[in-house]
């Protein structure tokens, strides 16, 4: 079947098997390696790219469902303006280790901070509970959040 | 805590050099690796525990249009590769040929156009299993009409692999035989399995023309994995090169080589192309590397005003179908042997039995510094039994029994020699920032309120005090199939001043490219930008054993201090020819030689590196160039301790444990990047509440494993951690270049006896004293009503 996908702002339409899954499409379709494989059961979360601006598990995601719609992923983070707020936070609090977690990480992360500027830790810890960390214990994944948090892009900040 | 440093030269707190490429999604993990012309791989695997294979038949997945090979253990018979050798010197099935031994067992290996078609293709294959019974009871494996696993070894009648044992029995038994007070326990420390994020996969490429093989993949063990190889397939090792990618989390699950990579090999051969093949999380669970499955009983002997005198010890120990367990040769309980601890014992013995069952084949893989973990987790939990019993603070208890500072070196009763330590200050700076006592005076308050209203949550206060072995290790004792445990460096300092380091050991998300540069940078006092560290290829890297039991700082990190020492005592020999004076009239100053008593009169790295390039005539002792190149053999290994305390919260009504603090102090010596060190002890700490409340690989009593997925094999997440709080104390190792232990492992070693010691506190209300991890809420309630379970196993 045909589909086409709006991936980061670009569409591109292409030729794929039905039961296709949206991670598969994005890796190995279009190379965009950013967005991880984990687990198949929707339990890991390394996965995680936004539907139309939701937080998806692109792992149990038909790449067919997203036919006609928007994918944002890792690598539509960083713009023009230079990097999201959440990535640079990730940098500056070591938020990341092996780095496999990072991009559905960060992509939840940025999802939370629109839509609750000024998260407490709890609900950081909460808005980040449908994925796995295996290197960093959450801690300084939360202290990033954080960071962003404090450290807005300008257009950003509330009028 | 933000990393903002500009420009920084050496050691301290500074962000990674790692970090650029992750945060923009641009790592480069295996399965983002694609060659021209590559093909997928995928395992059929056992659906039984134990079977005898009667037949395969592999036609109709052969006809499948998109399938270019199907490979099964009688191809690989007929090359010589049904069988590998384990790190253990055992062998393991590659693909099964007489009988399966394990669910998940690896039968057969497709190669398609496609991953889908390669899944579709293992439908096609028909396999007749004639089941057997299974041996899933490691403490019932010796029984004489146990079958027998491993009946392909010739002779082999039973299910025994080893007896070992350390200490000395008789003053042992003497000591206990005299003792006034003795406590027992029998505990299991269950299977566990790393799990790291990104699971196992190889990206083969054989070269028809060149006969050269590339094997893309992940391991924390490049060099062994090459050597390896070429021992298992006969290959010239000159014509092998392993490349290890970014690595999505290892803690010890991708030190061995698994059949997946052999049939990827064996796969490209037979095809002519590149062939991938990456498990899924199933496969990652069910077959690779577990960790633990130690049955232990422990005994502890006291006075009965609390000196604690002997610890003795018998373990049965699970190998599974196979003993593929990764360690040095000599100790095949790896270096359990420490579990004396951190205190001053007058005697000590432990045996323990190794054994096979039907389960998935490994041993050492989970962060575990070679089973310290069990080790640990065995003494913290004895010494707590021994506070209960003498009705003593188990914090006080402790305090009277550590190891002082004058000890240091301290050989303790079964023969390791601590390098450093001062163990009561650290545990002093933990209760302090616990604040100790005021939580016991709200612990007794809590108590009062409950047995008055029956109801409510149980305030329980865990403590551990640990010290681990780390960075095997001295080749005279200790070797992996026979390869030395010493770890070459090699670093290139080019005429502009900008340097390249070149390292055997394998970063897994340790950050090792950013620290072993500031080693660097604070021997030659080169910014840390400037230095590029090149890892994770055989054929740019030396030799040595890779990454696994917190060794890369403690024995790679020591080599790139040396081999910087080289390099400076190169530059001076230059230096002295730049500025006309003999070497020993030079001081250094970090970047830079000068001459004594006139600091203005120096030449800076940068320009000695330019001028050893140059046509300036060098003196004897430097041919050009500052390059240098060293291996380095430990004398010793490092001994990193801790005291951790964890605070738990329990509803006895329910079972449910919830962590509300863990203070974790810990003295690995001195820190190279503080915030990587603590990036390390925290995920450690998760680890460990992971190991304690949730995650266990158990088995049906077919031997059916019961954590197959992430849906049964639980991982802590966010919400069940808490914000850790940690401390430090520094005690440099006397014997390493820099002062530094390592740091990986230390909070997967030691965080699970705190948290089970801190869950045992808060039920002494019921007057339990022990349960085994995981702490589930039904094991705990269970506990609470006088009736223990057992999730390891479903045998009752």
């Amino acid at each position: 079947m045909q589909i086409t996908v709006t991936v980061n702002d670009q569409p591109y339409t292409a030729e794929i098997e039905p039961r296709l899954l949206l991670v598969h499409f994005l890796r190995d379709h279009l190379g965009l390696t950013g967005t991880h494989w984990g687990c198949d059961t929707s339990n890991c979360g390394v996965c995680v790219v936004w539907l139309d601006g939701t937080p998806v598990k692109s792992c149990t995601v038909l790449a067919a469902m997203a036919d006609g719609h928007e994918v944002r992923t890792v690598e539509g983070l960083e713009t023009t303006a230079g990097l999201d707020p959440v990535q640079q936070g990730f940098v500056e609090c070591h938020g990341l280790q092996c780095g496999f977690c990072t991009p559905g990480m960060m992509l939840t992360a940025r999802w939370l901070l629109d839509h609750n500027p000024d998260p407490s830790e709890a609900e950081i810890r909460e808005a980040i509970s449908g994925q796995a960390c295996r290197c960093t214990g959450y801690e300084n994944i939360v202290r990033s959040i954080r960071w962003a948090a404090e450290h807005p892009r300008s257009e950003e900040v509330p009028a | 805590m933000t990393a903002t440093e500009e420009r920084p030269i050496g050691f301290g707190r500074i962000s990674r050099k790692e970090d650029p490429r992750f945060i923009r999604g641009r790592g480069n993990y295996l399965d983002d690796i694609t060659l021209p012309g590559m093909l997928y791989g995928a395992i059929l695997r056992s659906p039984f525990a134990h079977a005898r294979i009667v037949s395969i038949d592999t036609s109709a997945a052969e006809a499948h249009p998109k399938v270019k090979a199907v490979i099964t253990g009688e191809t690989l018979a007929g090359l010589n590769l049904a069988w590998m050798p384990t790190l253990s010197s055992d062998v393991q099935a590659v693909l099964a040929t007489d009988k399966v031994r394990f669910q998940g067992q690896e039968v057969a290996f497709v190669v398609a156009e496609d991953r889908y078609a390669a899944r579709d293709a293992l439908e096609l294959i028909d396999v007749d299993y004639d089941p057997l019974p299974a041996v899933v009871d490691a403490r019932r494996a010796l029984d004489p009409d146990t079958a027998v696993v491993r009946d392909d070894l010739e002779g082999k009648t039973d299910n025994h692999i080893f007896d070992w044992e350390s200490g000395d029995k008789a003053s042992t038994d003497a000591v206990f035989a005299d003792a006034e007070v003795v406590v027992s326990q029998d505990m299991l420390y269950p299977r566990v399995h790393p799990a790291p994020l990104e699971t196992c996969g190889a990206v083969a490429d054989m070269d028809p023309v060149t006969g050269k093989l590339t094997i893309y993949t992940t391991t924390q063990a490049p060099h062994a994995h090459r050597t390896i190889y070429a021992l298992v397939a006969g290959l010239p090792e000159h014509k092998i090169r392993i490349v290890s990618p970014d690595i999505g989390g290892g803690f010890g699950n991708k030190v061995g080589i698994y059949p997946g990579y052999v049939c990827a090999v064996v796969g490209s051969i037979v095809s002519g192309k590149p062939v991938k093949w990456v498990e899924d999380r199933s496969e990652n669970l069910m077959s690779t590397s577990f960790a633990r499955d130690y049955h232990m009983h422990g005994e502890i002997a006291a006075t009965r005003d609390g000196k604690i005198q002997a610890v003795r010890v018998h373990v049965i120990a699970d190998h599974g179908a196979f003993n593929g367990t990764a360690q040095p040769t000599k100790f095949p309980a790896g270096f359990f042997h420490i579990f004396t601890g951190s205190y001053d014992l007058t005697a000590a013995h432990c045996s323990v039995t190794g054994v096979y069952t039907n389960k998935a084949p490994g041993g050492v893989a989970y962060a575990c510094s070679f089973r310290v973990t069990e080790a640990v987790y065995l003494v913290e939990r004895m010494v707590d039994g021994l506070a209960y019993e003498l009705n003593i603070d188990p914090a006080q208890l402790r305090m009277q029994n550590l190891l002082r500072p004058e000890q240091f070196p301290y050989t303790c009763p079964t023969g390791w020699e601590y390098d450093s330590g001062d163990y009561p200050r650290t545990l002093r700076l933990a209760m302090q920032m616990a604040g100790y006592d005021e939580l016991r005076q709200e612990q007794a308050e809590n108590r009062q309120q409950f047995e008055k209203t029956g109801s409510g949550e149980l305030v329980g206060i865990g403590l551990s005090f640990f010290t681990e072995a780390v960075g095997a290790g001295p080749r005279k004792h200790m070797d992996i199939l026979g390869l030395g445990m010493a770890d070459g460096a090699e670093l290139r300092v080019h005429p502009t001043g900008k340097a390249v380091l070149r390292i055997s050991v394998q970063t897994q998300g340790q950050g090792h490219e950013t620290t072993f540069a500031q080693i660097v940078a604070e021997e030659l006092g080169i910014p840390v930008e400037d230095i590029e560290v090149v890892h994770g290829d055989t054929d740019q890297t030396p030799f040595g054993l890779g990454t696994y039991g917190s060794r890369s700082t403690p024995v790679s990190g020591a080599a790139t201090a040396v081999v910087a020492r080289r390099v400076r005592d190169r530059a001076r020999i230059v230096a002295s020819a730049m500025l006309e004076v003999a070497p020993d009239d030079l001081e250094w100053e970090k970047g830079r030689f000068y001459v004594k008593g006139d600091p203005d009169m120096g030449k800076t790295m940068g320009e000695i590196a330019l001028a050893a390039h140059s046509s300036l005539e060098l003196p004897e002792g430097v041919e050009g160039h500052l390059d240098a190149t060293c291996v380095y053999n430990p004398p010793n290994l490092t001994y990193p301790f801790g005291a951790y305390i964890c605070v738990v919260d329990v509803d006895p009504g329910t079972g449910q444990v919830k962590v509300r603090r863990f203070v974790a102090v810990d003295d690995c010596g001195v820190r190279i990047n503080p915030m990587i060190v603590e990036g390390q002890v925290h995920g450690g700490l998760a680890d460990g509440v992971g190991m304690a409340l949730m995650q266990v690989i158990a088995f049906d009593e077919d031997g059916n494993c019961l954590g197959g997925s992430f849906m049964d094999y639980l991982l802590p997440t966010s919400v069940e951690c808490p914000s850790w709080e940690l401390g430090e104390t520094v005690t440099p190792s006397p014997h390493h270049p820099i002062g530094a232990k390592g740091v990986g492992e230390s909070a997967t070693v030691g965080s699970p006896a705190a948290v089970v010691n801190a869950v045992i506190d808060a039920l002494k209300p019921f007057g339990v004293k022990h349960v085994d991890m995981p702490l589930i809420p039904a094991n705990v309630w269970s506990a609470t009503q006088g009736r223990p379970l057992r999730t390891d196993l479903a045998i009752t």
